[in-house]
């Protein structure tokens, strides 16, 4: 079966390490890590991913921008974003979805949410 | 109407085909008539049979009675048997969620312990602890603070929402927090938002056995976090455990080298 690439976004070794856990339990997803929208951008030129998972917090560039500069981007088109942020009702959530994310989850993350919400997006199971 | 003009062949063949007709539909009636003759005469040798011998007829609904018991009986099994797979359904999918959650639980620890001892640098231990209580726990305002060996004051030392002002000095065993950094476990206060802001909602000694390291005091949860679970508590002790652990490696670890260091440059200028 062929699998699915998922590049996890975030600034914190914590959780990078919770995200692809969470997302290792289904055996069909590859993982590829970056530490900021920077590494982000060299990584999806570089290779094909079918979902990427960004946090907005974090250095050098943030998620916001990434999600604008993904959703300008013709080779991206169509890349589902799923943005994990801090507050669950409030501007954050609302401004990542304006740019162009497809869904989000909130923090303190839980694996099984955030599995549901990927899988709903790429259409697993 | 006949018609005195029309030629008499036509005629005649007009009423041969009437009468062909005619005889058509006769021999259908009488077809019928026979038909119907039959059926009456099963139907009446039938009542007769039945009438002959009405024991037939008794046993026959005595059979069907049973045969409806049965049924009847198969149906209530069917249904409790339906009743008890519902139950395990609900049994069943009630067991998925706690395994879910104790999963995410799991997984969450395995995070915290794993990353709290992934490093021997301070400041890379401490980052770590402000990620978990930030993105495990879920708190939006805190205080990491460290014991001053030399005058045993708890110092801030990393901290998240909370103003320069609210960052000061406790001495151990002083006020909420520097009670509840001598005590064993962590220190709950029951509401998810203190009503006095200076009060920790939770505090959380970092302690190696009896040797008191720290504490973290959470004022706030994030916005969508409404109480704490059964999984806070026990990120709370592994906190409390690990998280000291880790410190006081890191600082041990920190004193070795500086004393490695110091060693090594008295054996260079011994060696010159
Ligand atoms: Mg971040």
């Amino acid at each position: 079966m062929q699998k699915l690439r998922i590049l996890v976004v975030d600034d914190s070794p914590t959780m990078r390490l919770l995200l692809s856990m969470a997302l290792r339990r289904q055996r069909t997803f590859e993982l590829v890590e970056a530490t900021d929208g920077m590494d982000a951008l060299k990584k999806l030129s570089a290779d094909s991913f079918d979902l990427a998972l960004v946090d907005i917090n974090m250095p050098i560039m943030d998620g916001f921008t990434l999600i604008e500069l993904v959703r300008k981007n013709r080779d991206f088109q169509g890349l589902p974003i799923v943005v994990v942020t801090t507050e669950g009702a409030s501007a954050d959530r609302d401004r990542a979805i304006q740019l162009g994310a497809d869904d989000y989850v909130t923090k303190p993350v839980q694996p099984n949410q955030v599995l549901r919400v990927v899988n709903a997006l790429l259409k697993v199971n | 109407m006949s018609d005195p003009e029309r030629p008499l062949q036509t005629r005649a063949e007009e009423f041969l085909t009437l009468f062909t007709k005619g005889a058509e539909l006769t021999r259908e009636l009488v077809h019928e008539n026979a038909h119907l003759r039959r059926r009456l005469l099963q139907m009446q040798q039938q009542t007769r049979l039945a009438a002959r011998d009405p024991a037939d007829w008794e046993r026959h609904r005595r059979d069907l009675l049973h045969r409806i018991e049965g049924l009847e009986g198969e149906r209530k099994e069917t249904l409790s048997r339906l009743e008890e797979l519902e139950h395990e359904n609900e049994e069943f999918a009630r067991r998925q969620v706690e395994v879910e959650q104790e999963n995410n639980s799991l997984a969450s620890l395995y995070v915290a312990s794993f990353q709290l001892h992934s490093t021997l640098d301070l400041e890379e231990v401490l980052r770590i602890v402000v990620e978990i209580v930030i993105n495990l726990i879920g708190a939006e305002r805190f205080v990491v603070y460290l014991v001053d060996d030399k005058t045993g004051i708890l110092e801030p030392v990393a901290s998240e929402g909370e103003p320069a002002e609210g960052l000061v000095r406790i001495p151990l065993g002083q006020g909420i927090l520097g009670g509840a950094a001598l005590a064993r476990g962590a220190t709950c206060r029951d509401a998810t938002a203190s009503e006095d802001p200076s009060a920790p909602i939770v505090c959380i000694p970092l302690r190696i056995e009896d040797r008191p390291l720290g504490a973290i005091a959470i004022y706030n949860l994030l916005q969508q976090k409404d109480c704490f679970t059964p999984l806070d508590h026990e990120l709370f002790n592994l906190l409390a455990g690990h998280a000291a652990t880790a410190i006081f490696s890191a600082r041990l670890y920190a004193q070795s080298e500086r004393k490695r260091n110091t060693m090594q440059g008295l054996l260079q200028l011994l060696t010159k």
